[in-house]
C-alpha cells in the first residue's frame, strides 16, 4: 500500500474508534467527569482545606495536576483495552487482519484513538477543575509533552492487556489490581517528602510516580522528582512498549491460530 | 494465463499437535467457479484462513494471481476478498458503516468507499438497511452484507466459506444469481459448502478434503462421470404389484406407487422406460434419490476414511 492509503486506513480506524466513544460517552467521557469533580469537592475542599500547603502549593492546587493525569492514564488505557478486546471477541478484528493495512497503521490507529480519548478526558476534567481552583500553567512544552508520551504509553499498555485477554474478566484485572494502587502510590494526593526515605525509594520504581511529578512539574513548576529522569522513564517504557505491541502483531500471537 | 491461486504443499500443524492440513497442493484458474469440499474437521477452513492470514502455516507455498504471501503478502490480499463462515463484524455498527470502513482499511478514498458500498448494497439488496444496526440485521442480511465487505475493494479472488449457512432458500437463490454474475465478469470464486446441490448448481472445478490430505481435484463433470450408478425414484401411475422385476435392472418397489430402479453407468434410461412399458406400469414423474454430487462426496469421503 502506499503511504496515502495508509493514512486513509489508518484515519479511518482513529474515525472508528472515535464515533465508538463518542456514541457510548455516558460510559466513556462523563464517569470521569463525575468522579473528578468528587475528588475535588472530598479531597480538595472539604479535606485539603484543613491539611493546608504541599510543596508550598494549597492542597487543591497540589492534586489538581495528578487527578487530571489520573484520567489520561485511565482513559487512554481503557479505550484501547476494551475496544481491541471487543474487536477480537467479536472477530471485527478480521476485518483489518485479512486487509493489506500495515501492522504499524492498525496498532497508531488504536493508539491514537485512546490518546484522543485521555486527552479529550482531560479537557473535561481541567475544564471542572476551574470550577474550584485557579490554574496556571507553568510550561507548556512540559504539559503537552507529558500528556501526549503518557497516554501514548497507557494506550499501548492497554494494547497489550488487550491481545493476551481471553475475557472481560481480563480487561478489568490490570486497571483494578494494578493500574489503580500505582496510581494511587504514585504521589497524586501527596508529596514523597512526607514519605519515609525507604518507602521514597521504593516509591522510585512506580512508573506512575513519574508521570505525576512531570506533570505536575509542567502546571506547578515542582517535582519530586528530576524531570529530565522523568522524561528519560517515560519514553523508556513508551518505546519499550511500542516494540512489544509490533512484536505482538508481527508474530500474530494470539490473533492469528 | 497465471493461476488465481497456487498452493504447493501447504501443511499446518496446531499448536495442540493437531495435524490440520498434510501437505495439499492444488490450483485455482483464473475465472474458475471452484468448490472445496470436504466433511467437518477436513481442513477447509484451517486453507481459507492460511490463505487470507488468519492462519500461520506451518509449511509449503501460497500464491495469489502469482504473488508468494511469504515474499509480499499486502499485494497478495490486495486480490482477495472474504466471506468467513462467521458473522465477524461489529454488530453495534451500521450496515454501511461497516462497508465502507472497510474500504478504508484496502486504502480507497471515501467518496470512492461510498460509491462502491451504494453499488453493492444495492445489488445485494442492503441499501434500505443501510443506517441499521448490524446486529439488527436477519442472518440473511447478515451474510449478504459479508459479501458487499469483501467486493468493496473488487478482488479478483472471492473466497466464500459456507456461505449459504442459515440462509432461506429464496436468498439462497438469489445470493447464487449475484454470485454467477460477478464470476461471469470475471471475479475468480472459491466456495465451501456444505450443501452439495449449491456446487453442482455453481461450480465447475472441484477439490475434495479429509483428514487433512485432498482426495479428489477435478472438473464437476469429470467426477459426476465416475458415479458407477444412480438409483432414481419413481412415482407411478397405477398401485404397483408386490413383486416387480425390471429385465436388465435392479427395482425395489417402495410402496404402492413408488418405485427405486438402479441405474448402472453405461445403461440409459430409455432402457428403463422400455423395461417399465413391457409391464405396462406408467410413470408420472421421477427424481434422484439423492444428489449425485453427494453420492460421490461420501463415497469419497467413506473410501478415503
Amino acid at each position: 500500500m502506499s503511504l496515502r492509503e495508509q493514512w486513509v486506513a489508518f484515519m479511518t480506524i482513529l474515525r472508528k474508534e472515535i464515533k465508538r466513544y463518542l456514541r457510548i460517552w455516558t460510559q466513556t467521557l462523563l464517569p470521569s467527569a463525575i468522579t473528578m469533580s468528587l475528588y475535588f469537592v472530598i479531597f480538595g475542599s472539604l479535606i485539603g482545606s484543613r491539611i493546608g500547603e504541599m510543596g508550598g502549593f494549597t492542597y487543591m492546587e497540589f492534586v489538581v495536576p495528578g487527578l487530571i493525569m489520573m484520567a489520561i492514564v485511565t482513559n487512554s488505557y481503557a479505550n484501547v483495552v476494551s475496544s481491541f478486546f471487543g474487536s477480537k471477541f467479536s472477530h471485527s478484528v478480521e476485518e483489518l487482519l485479512v486487509s493489506p493495512v500495515a501492522n504499524v497503521v492498525i496498532l497508531m490507529g488504536y493508539v491514537v484513538g485512546g490518546v484522543s480519548r485521555g486527552i479529550l478526558v482531560a479537557i473535561v476534567v481541567t475544564l471542572v477543575s476551574l470550577f474550584f481552583t485557579h490554574l496556571q500553567i507553568h510550561s507548556y512544552f512540559v504539559v503537552i509533552a507529558v500528556v501526549l508520551m503518557t497516554s501514548t504509553l497507557f494506550a499501548l499498555a492497554g494494547f497489550i492487556n488487550a491481545v493476551y485477554a481471553n475475557s472481560f474478566d481480563d480487561i478489568s484485572i490490570v486497571p483494578t489490581f494494578v493500574l489503580t494502587p500505582l496510581i494511587y502510590l504514585g504521589g497524586v494526593f501527596y508529596s514523597m517528602d512526607l514519605l519515609p526515605e525507604f518507602w521514597a525509594n521504593v516509591s522510585r520504581l512506580n512508573p506512575l510516580v513519574y508521570v505525576v511529578n512531570a506533570f505536575r512539574y509542567g502546571v506547578l513548576g515542582v517535582s519530586d522528582v528530576s524531570l529530565p529522569v522523568a522524561f528519560g522513564m517515560i519514553a523508556f517504557f513508551t518505546v519499550a512498549a511500542f516494540a512489544y505491541s509490533m512484536h505482538l502483531l508481527n508474530s500474530g500471537k494470539r490473533l492469528r491460530q | 494465463m497465471i493461476p488465481a491461486l497456487t498452493i504447493e504443499n501447504l501443511s499446518k500443524v496446531y499448536d495442540n499437535g493437531f495435524e490440520a492440513l498434510k501437505g495439499i497442493s492444488f490450483e485455482v484458474k483464473q475465472g474458475d467457479f471452484f468448490a472445496l469440499l470436504g466433511p467437518n474437521g477436513a481442513g477447509k477452513s484451517t486453507t481459507i484462513g492460511i490463505i487470507c492470514s488468519l492462519v500461520g502455516k506451518t509449511g509449503g507455498r501460497v500464491k495469489v494471481f502469482d504473488v508468494d504471501i511469504d515474499v509480499d503478502f499486502p499485494a497478495a490480499k490486495r486480490y482477495i476478498g472474504i466471506v468467513p463462515q462467521e458473522f465477524n463484524f461489529n454488530q453495534f455498527e451500521k450496515a454501511l458503516d461497516i462497508v465502507v470502513n472497510q474500504a478504508g482499511y484496502y486504502g480507497l478514498p471515501s467518496a470512492l468507499a461510498r460509491e462502491r458500498a451504494e453499488k453493492y448494497l444495492r445489488e445485494l439488496g442492503l441499501w434500505d438497511q443501510r443506517d441499521v444496526p448490524a446486529r439488527m440485521l436477519s442472518g440473511g442480511m447478515k451474510r449478504r452484507l459479508m459479501i458487499a465487505r469483501s467486493l468493496i475493494h473488487e478482488p479478483q479472488l472471492l473466497i466464500l466459506d459456507e456461505p449459504s449457512a442459515g440462509v432461506d432458500i429464496e436468498m439462497r437463490r438469489s445470493m447464487w444469481t449475484f454470485l454467477r454474475r460477478i464470476n461471469e465478469q470475471g471475479t475468480t470464486i472459491i466456495l465451501t459448502t456444505h450443501y452439495l446441490e449449491e456446487a453442482e448448481a455453481l461450480c465447475r472445478h472441484i477439490a475434495i478434503i479429509n483428514h487433512g490430505n485432498i482426495v479428489e481435484n477435478t472438473s464437476i463433470k469429470a467426477l459426476l462421470r465416475q458415479l458407477s450408478h444412480e438409483v432414481f425414484i419413481l412415482d407411478c401411475a397405477e398401485s404397483l404389484p408386490e413383486a416387480v422385476a425390471l429385465e436388465g435392472f435392479v427395482a425395489r418397489r417402495v410402496d404402492d406407487h413408488t418405485l427405486e430402479v438402479e441405474v448402472q453407468k453405461g445403461q440409459h434410461l430409455n432402457q428403463v422406460f422400455a423395461a417399465l412399458e413391457s409391464k405396462g406400469i406408467r410413470v408420472t414423474s421421477m427424481r434422484n434419490r439423492a444428489n449425485r454430487l453427494e453420492e460421490m462426496f461420501v463415497n469419497l469421503v467413506e473410501g478415503a476414511a
